[in-house]
């Protein structure tokens, strides 16, 4: 019998190993194909000006990794994008939250919102850089991407909260925080993850922006500023590249964290 | 005290589901509520529930008293499994091994690490009775408690639901008459007019 669990346990694994192989090996037959696709396209271009070969851009990536500056330059930037993509996330769940439990405050809040989202964000850019030094410029970018997609997200997540168990709570007097707990926490999970991802994506794109426009010293946006200023294209593509996986990396590792507390993690995986 | 529903009305956009519904529900006792579909038998328990509120009437000998329920859908938190929706509830000195005794007596001791998305209709609504029952309460409203059970589980379960409740005030809400004369419980019939008292059935 135990044998008989055994095999059945064994044979489960198997599958999920087998299942695990494909989809890896469909994402990297997916990698070489585009890697082929802009090997191809380099070849009949044939100046490396304008498209330089993958394997210039990664020998590019590797020359820019031996320096210092390049390590400073991902780390500042890095550090001004996180604080700025964190207190957006942070502010709008606050602001969620309350509009959440107040009609008033949704009406005051909502309109803000909208207009942060639809406005360009070189608008934002060029009226930050009025207000504000331009070391700090990605922080407040990076920050006002966030906001209107935090809030929303989180906002129709407590808004999809399941009356019925709300009212179950009330029934057996759970206190704040079992509520929160067992009823909202997993309602605004799915939201949260997927305002996070979308959110990252979205600070990294503009605080990069900001920086190649407002051009801080030891910055991946001056580094980009200066390869093309200097047409140093396959500096450009490397540091595009480096800007990619930074931002990929960071989406799974903080994806990852907020799947531990749920059963989330399938957002990513979703067709 | 036994509680008293006093000329209770509740209309649902212009339409009256409750009229002028009268009955008593002896302190320390089962009494179970019978009545076509739709007579307004979840209402009732709902507005006992302090979830909707009647237009008019009252209710008599509800106040101060804690109420633990089976809601007509299970209302478990999906994710999790029997054991921990047990204790999101239960009263604090009930420990796990409490708990997984009281499954136990009901049939569910090789489920209760299992989500309980992943149980079938009949082990959810197990799930959702011991919830109800390991509650500190002083009035128990049960809606259809017992659907999805075949007789002799339903009767495993009735023993179980006896036991825990002695000297309690439950409120059951049933289409079976077989589960009244189980519980050798006190039926009130509701209909159209209201409602009557038909003693205990045989």
């Amino acid at each position: 019998m135990n044998k008989e669990k055994t095999g059945r346990k064994g044979g489960h694994e198997t599958e999920q190993i087998k299942k695990r192989v494909k989809k890896h090996g469909i994402k990297f037959f997916v990698l070489i194909f585009w890697i082929f696709v802009w090997e191809a396209a380099c070849r009949i271009i044939n100046q490396e000006l304008f498209l330089p070969s993958p394997l210039s851009v990664l020998l590019s990536i590797f020359d820019l990794a031996a320096r210092p500056l390049f390590w400073l330059s991902i780390l500042n930037s890095f550090i001004r994008i996180f604080i700025g993509f964190f207190l957006g996330i942070v502010s709008g769940i606050f602001l969620a939250v309350i509009s959440y439990k107040s009609k008033l405050i949704y009406e005051l809040i909502s309109p803000l919102m909208k207009i942060i989202k639809s406005t360009p964000v070189a608008s934002f850019i060029i009226l930050a850089l009025v207000w504000i030094s331009s070391k700090n410029l990605s922080v407040l970018i990076a920050f006002l991407m966030v906001i209107p997609i935090s809030f929303s997200n989180l906002l129709y997540g407590l808004r999809s909260t399941d009356v019925k168990l709300l009212e179950m709570a009330k029934v057996f007097r759970l206190s704040r925080w079992k509520r929160i707990k067992a009823i909202y926490f997993p309602a605004i999970m799915p939201f949260l993850a997927s305002a996070v991802s979308v959110g990252l994506g979205f600070s990294f794109k503009s605080g990069i922006a900001a920086e190649v426009i407002g051009r801080p010293a030891n910055s991946i946006g001056l580094n980009l500023y200066e390869a093309k200023l200097y047409l140093m294209i396959k500096e450009l593509f490397a540091w595009t590249a480096v800007i990619i996986i930074i931002s990929v990396l960071f989406e799974k590792i903080v994806v990852n964290i907020i799947g531990n507390y749920g059963q989330y993690k399938d957002i990513e995986n979703k067709p | 005290m036994d509680i008293k529903v006093l000329n209770l009305n509740k209309c649902f956009n212009g339409q009256q589901v409750l009229k002028n519904v009268s009955m008593t529900f002896k302190s320390g006792s089962i009494t179970c509520i019978m009545g076509a579909s739709g007579i307004g038998k979840t209402t009732l328990a709902n507005i006992m529930m302090g979830l909707q509120r009647a237009d008019s009437g009252k209710i008599e000998g509800l106040k101060g008293k804690k109420i633990s329920a089976v809601f007509q859908e299970d209302r478990l938190i999906e994710q999790w499994d029997a054991v921990k929706n047990i204790m999101l509830v239960c009263r604090k000195e009930f420990t796990q091994e409490y708990i997984h005794k009281n499954l136990n007596e009901i049939g569910l001791s090789d489920y209760e690490k299992k989500p309980v998305s992943s149980l079938s209709g009949g082990m959810r609504r197990r799930v959702a009775i011991v919830r109800a029952l390991l509650l500190d309460y002083d009035v128990l409203i049960m809606d259809e408690p017992f659907k999805g059970l075949d007789y002799d589980l339903k009767k495993q379960v009735i023993g179980y639901v006896e036991k825990m409740t002695e000297g309690k005030t439950v409120i059951i809400i049933t289409h079976d008459k077989d589960e009244v004369k189980m519980l050798k419980a006190d039926l009130v019939i509701m209909n159209a007019e209201g409602s009557k008292a038909d003693g205990k059935m045989q």
